[in-house]
């Protein structure tokens, strides 16, 4: 049994008020405990930035009605997966006007209102919430358990049972606890965007949207023979366009992030979409894309891990998303912490309610169905040789090559993949990965 | 325009200046570098994987071989750190509490 020291200044310290970080506050705060809630940016979300689109169906356990006041640009009701060769493009559009109705499904906003909205709610559950404050290292006792945090303020160490890290892709405190076994670049991606405004009726008439409905857009292919993606997301009156580019093909590539923008809004699928918007925002920063294959440790004796910090981002080609999971790993950090403080028992054992409840949740079980789904769609051939393959399939099957005949699908199948230098067996093979890995 | 000018890639409009598009994003600068880069261990480098990689082009070789290193537009990413393969060459911490990359709000 671990006795909490009692010179604390709170029960549960929270790093980083992200959206993981505001979830473990608010979650703690209202199990009754005394909670401290430090941001290194001058307002919470000032730091942060991701593509565009947020799934808070969770938010239903912590924030009630969330969808009335949270400050989001459009509900997604159109979802695009577009596959770009060179100069094709084949859209794969999903409609659900439902989607922009309760309960809703993801909707686009911008981070710095979306996280200032959360811990608002942190504070309004109890938290206390310091700003323009970061964390520079960890505070142990004489056995190496974690009892709190150091800060850059005059004064500024801060002492509580548990510490919530949730100091986002970088994690400087669950590296400095040993937590991660080895930062290895192909680990991650650098994900850049441009915030492009045009006014609202123009987006709403090239996307085809009215109101507040919103169009999401993953794109393969396109990035300059980058490994990674693109995406475009339209907010009211911005459309957030960028790529997201495997780190060590970006630096073996000799072409710049910007560079690599700036092609894919030059692609003749894209353009017309973008034209005449001026840049309103541009922006940077890493993701961990690798899922389970990275993961810390998430729970040592009296600190917990979650969103970002512990790499719960799910990059499964067509599911990209992060902000949910970073808001219920949060949650159940928050809940593990305030029932550890309950027992008694801070240590790593008395916290591990923490991993049993990720590993119940969608939060580890998605991450496991999903495990090899990453790998398959930042492999070498889904980047380079798929797009062009696919796009001289679907170009062929619906040119009219009058006075020739009709070739054949299976035909041009076999002709389009030779020409794409893709071998039989690696198609069925990746196909084969494919069906299992999507489950 | 002719409409067979757009089949390939379309250049209809001009591309902004490196410093207009960082010129977009707010940076509130501390004295205190939050990067430091070690010049001696750049200059044995032959890859120099953050010339290429850091989306705000703070790392600029130099002619006697060395890197020219700014912290002041930094989005505060960690590619450099993650991209270099010399131990120990980029150091990085976050910049002071308040300072550094400011994304906007509405």
């Amino acid at each position: 049994m671990t006795t909490p020291a009692d010179d604390r200044d709170a029960d549960v310290i929270v790093v980083g008020a992200g959206p993981a970080g505001s979830c473990a506050a608010i979650a703690a705060a209202r199990a009754g405990k005394s909670v401290i809630l430090i941001e290194r940016g001058p307002f919470p979300g000032s730091k942060n930035m991701y593509g565009g689109v947020v799934y808070p169906r969770i938010l239903d356990e912590l924030v009630p009605s969330w969808w009335e006041t949270a400050p989001v640009q459009r509900w997604v009701v159109k979802r695009s997966t577009m596959v770009l060769s060179e100069t094709g493009a084949l859209n794969i559009d999903f409609r659900a006007n439902a989607w922009g109705a309760p309960p809703y499904n993801g909707a686009t906003a911008y981070r710095p209102d979306f996280d200032n909205w959360l811990a608002n709610h942190a504070v309004e559950t109890g938290a206390r919430l310091v700003c323009s404050t970061t964390v520079t290292a960890l505070l142990r006792d004489d056995k190496g358990r974690v009892r709190g945090v150091s800060t850059d303020r005059p004064d500024g160490d801060l002492r509580a049972p548990v510490v919530i890290a949730c100091d986002g892709v970088n994690s400087f405190l669950a590296k400095a606890s040993g937590l991660y076994p080895h930062t290895d670049a192909s680990n991650y991606t650098l994900g850049v965007k441009e915030t492009l405004a045009l006014p609202k009726h123009v987006i709403d008439e090239r996307f085809g949207v009215r109101d507040n409905q919103g169009v999401d857009i993953e794109i393969l292919g396109g990035t300059g023979g980058v490994n990674g993606g693109g995406f475009i997301y339209t907010n009211l009156d911005t459309i957030a366009l960028g790529a997201v580019l495997k780190l060590p093909k970006l630096a073996a590539q000799q072409k710049r992030p910007e560079q690599i923008i700036a092609e894919l809004k030059r692609h003749p699928a894209i353009s017309p979409l973008i034209e005449g918007a001026e840049v309103k925002e541009y922006s940077a920063h890493v993701i961990p894309e690798a899922g389970l294959d990275m993961m810390p440790t998430m729970v040592a004796d009296g600190m917990l891990v979650a969103g970002d910090a512990a790499a719960l981002c799910l990059a499964a080609g067509i599911w990209l998303e992060g902000v949910n999971f970073a808001m219920a790993s949060g949650m159940y950090a928050g809940r593990a912490a305030a029932e550890a403080l309950d027992k008694n028992d801070v240590s790593a054992r008395g916290l591990s309610g923490y991993t049993d409840r990720l590993e119940e949740s969608f939060v580890l079980r998605d991450h496991r169905k999903l495990r090899k789904v990453p790998h398959l769609v930042l492999s070498d051939r889904v980047q380079h040789k798929y797009p062009a393959f696919v796009s001289g399939v679907v170009e062929r099957i619906f040119r009219v090559d009058n006075p020739t005949p009709k070739p054949g699908v299976r035909r041009i199948v076999r002709e389009e993949r030779k020409k794409a230098g893709i071998g039989l067996l690696d198609l069925l093979r990746d196909g084969w990965t494919g069906m299992r890995g999507f489950g | 325009m002719s409409p067979t000018a757009r089949i390939e890639r379309d250049n209809a409009w001009p591309e902004i200046s490196f410093e207009e598009r960082i010129g977009t994003a707010e940076f509130r600068i501390h004295e205190r570098a939050h990067i430091i880069v070690d010049g001696d261990s750049c200059r044995g480098c032959s890859t120099r994987e953050c010339v290429v990689a850091c989306p705000a082009n703070l790392f600029v070789p130099t002619s006697d071989g060395g890197i020219l290193f700014n912290y002041e537009n930094c989005f505060e990413c960690g590619t450099c750190y993650l991209v270099c393969n010399k131990e120990g060459a980029i150091t990085w911490t976050y910049p002071e509490g308040g300072y550094g990359i400011v994304f906007h709000r509405t």
